[in-house]
């Protein structure tokens, strides 16, 4: 069962910008699914369909199986956001501003309230600071009760958009641990992020997005596959040890500072690693450390996204 | 969950949602202090007419003058005339704040995407918004009269009432009429907030929202005292306002009474509606 799955989704706004064109979400039921793209690719106004917050163009998105704009009053006590940044009253104190949006719940039991919300505010550690007013608060200390607030009943979806912006590195990595828990019981996390390093060591599933359009989904060991590996040889003698790649076939030999590099494309008998290296060696370079090297995501995102530093919207 | 169950739930958890708005709106210090000017006015009044004991001619039209020259005679006509000073503008500024904050502010602060998506429900939340300012329109009012009435007391005597009719009607008579016009002033009050609402959902700017609100006030206002545009006068928001004199008077002159409210119903109403078409058919993009 998807959690979320979208068909065709699409967004124009009104001066005739297309933000979204035809995507086909489909988020695995119970993953970590990583909603990446460069800056003004879509991915806000994306998360804002499935919010019911903004109405789509055309297509359709389902949320945990129910359409959403029109069952988001149905579907939505069941999940949790964080979007475009934390948004609290801050003439009230955090405890009194989960307070506030629990009491516009209405399916929620209110006796459990206050047991909830200290719950929540003990899974984010805000506890100390819960009876300091908002206007108080230091970035991490919003964005911390923001994922709070996302936390105050249990959610089958939760949709974190740069869950870790702003914190310190103790509050990046108990996030990151929060969502693995949250993970491991079961919820399906949908995480919008830029911190490719931190995706990598998160997500099972991503989403790329690039100018509207998905331009990749799949699980994260798919991507990497579309990716080749990379051969890597350090070495004082770079010249010889490029000769005998390209010699071996190999494509794309590379002379680098002190090391000689080629893509290994394709697993037969004259280009495996071990192969590659008795080569070498047999031809009187010396191998000071070898390696295969799996692409990084910040090059496979860039591949997909483009090289540009302009925004693409 | 079983259908019949379901209707209580809906019912409590709406006002639980209502019981927390008022909880954060009466909390809110920027908001007591409107309570405060509300209550400060009246008081100022008192001591100016104390002072300045004008005995006829007051400023605007018959109505007032008779208020003013009953006022050295009997305190409680403080309340009639603070009621009808502050009408002009300070009331409606005072809940201006209120209506025109309720949905822009909650644009503005970045809260509405978060309330809508726990999910508080698009019409669900316009209605707490309304009850709430309903309710602020009634609070001030009930200051207003309550805090005139005191002082009143205190300045000036207090006895029998001599209403405009001519007639004299016991205190306790007299009273209940004041009881009466505040409810009719809160209605009024209700009215305006259902149209700063409206204006409410049209923008993010709180600010521009309440400034859109008292412009509105202002206009009506205005336009009610231009003799050429007497026909229309009947029908803008405004000109009812005043019409509790109407229950200074034996008997008390239900016509009057009757179009007033028809005119704050009908506003309302048409308000609510516009602020309901547009807060479910527009994005929330704040």
């Amino acid at each position: 069962m998807h959690a979320v799955t979208t068909s065709g989704l699409t967004k124009r706004f009104r001066g005739g910008q297309l933000a979204v064109d035809g995507i086909d979400l489909a988020v695995p039921g119970g993953s970590v699914y990583g909603f990446l793209g460069p800056n003004g690719s879509g991915k806000t106004t994306t998360i804002r369909m499935l919010l019911g917050l903004a109405f789509p163009t055309s297509g359709s998105a389902e949320l945990l199986g129910v359409p959403v704009p029109d069952g988001v009053t149905r579907v939505l006590d069941r999940v949790g956001a964080l979007v475009e940044g934390p948004a609290f009253y801050s003439f009230l104190t955090g405890e009194a501003n989960l307070a506030r949006f629990d009491a516009a719940d209405r399916t929620v039991d209110p006796a459990t309230a206050r047991a909830r919300i200290g719950e929540a505010l003990d899974r984010v550690g805000l506890v100390p600071a819960a009876g300091k007013k908002y206007r108080q608060y230091s970035l991490g200390m919003k964005q911390r009760l923001a994922i709070a607030a996302s936390l105050l009943r249990p959610r089958e979806l939760i949709i974190l958009d740069e869950p870790t912006n702003g914190l310190d590195p103790q509050g990046t990595r108990e996030v990151r641990a929060l969502i693995r828990q949250i993970a491991a019981d079961g919820t399906t996390v949908f995480v919008s992020s830029h911190l490719l390093a931190e995706v990598e060591q998160i997500c099972t599933h991503v989403g790329v997005m690039r100018t509207g359009r998905l331009v990749f989904q799949g699980s994260l060991s798919d991507l990497r596959r579309t990716g080749a590996a990379r051969i890597r040889v350090q070495t004082s003698d770079v010249e010889t040890a490029v000769k005998v790649l390209a010699d071996l076939g190999l494509v794309d030999p590379q002379a680098g500072d002190g090391e000689a590099s080629a893509m290994l494309a394709g697993r037969s008998a004259s280009t495996e690693p071990e192969r590659i290296c008795a080569e070498l060696v047999q031809a009187g370079v010396g191998v000071r450390e070898f390696g295969v090297v799996a692409p990084s995501l910040e090059d496979l995102f860039v591949n997909l996204t483009g090289e540009g530093f302009e925004i693409s919207g | 969950m079983a259908a019949p169950a379901r209707e209580p739930q809906a019912v409590l958890s709406w006002l639980r949602f209502f019981r927390s708005e008022l909880r954060i709106t009466f909390y809110r210090k920027r908001n007591l202090a409107l309570l405060a000017v509300a209550a400060v006015f009246p008081l100022l009044l008192g001591i100016v007419l104390k002072i300045s004991a004008p005995t006829g001619g007051g400023p605007n039209d018959t109505t007032n003058a008779a208020f003013f020259s009953q006022l050295a005679g009997n305190g409680i006509f403080l309340s009639f005339i603070a009621l009808s000073t502050m009408l002009t503008l300070v009331m409606p500024m005072l809940v201006g704040v209120v209506a025109g904050d309720s949905v822009a502010g909650e644009a503005g602060n970045g809260t509405l995407r978060y309330l809508l998506a726990v999910p508080a429900g698009r019409t669900r939340l316009l209605a707490v918004k309304y009850a709430m300012i309903v309710v602020f329109g009634l609070a001030v009012t009930l200051v207003v009269s309550a805090m005139s009435l005191a002082v009143g007391a205190v300045f000036f005597p207090i006895g029998p009432v001599t209403l405009l009719s001519g007639d004299t009607v016991s205190l306790a008579d007299g009273l209940l009429r004041l009881a009466l016009i505040t409810v009719y002033v809160a209605a009024a009050m209700a009215q305006l907030g259902a149209l700063g609402l409206a204006i409410s959902t049209l923008t993010e700017h709180a600010i521009g929202a309440i400034a859109a609100v008292l412009v509105l006030v202002v206009a009506s206002e205005v336009a009610a005292s231009v003799p050429q545009l007497g026909s229309v006068a009947p029908y803008l928001p405004t000109y009812w306002w005043v019409g509790f004199d109407a229950l200074l008077r034996s008997p008390l002159d239900t016509t009057m009474l009757a179009k007033g409210l028809l005119s704050f119903g009908v506003y309302a109403v048409l308000a609510f509606l516009c602020a309901w078409a547009r807060v479910t058919s527009s994005d929330v993009t704040s």
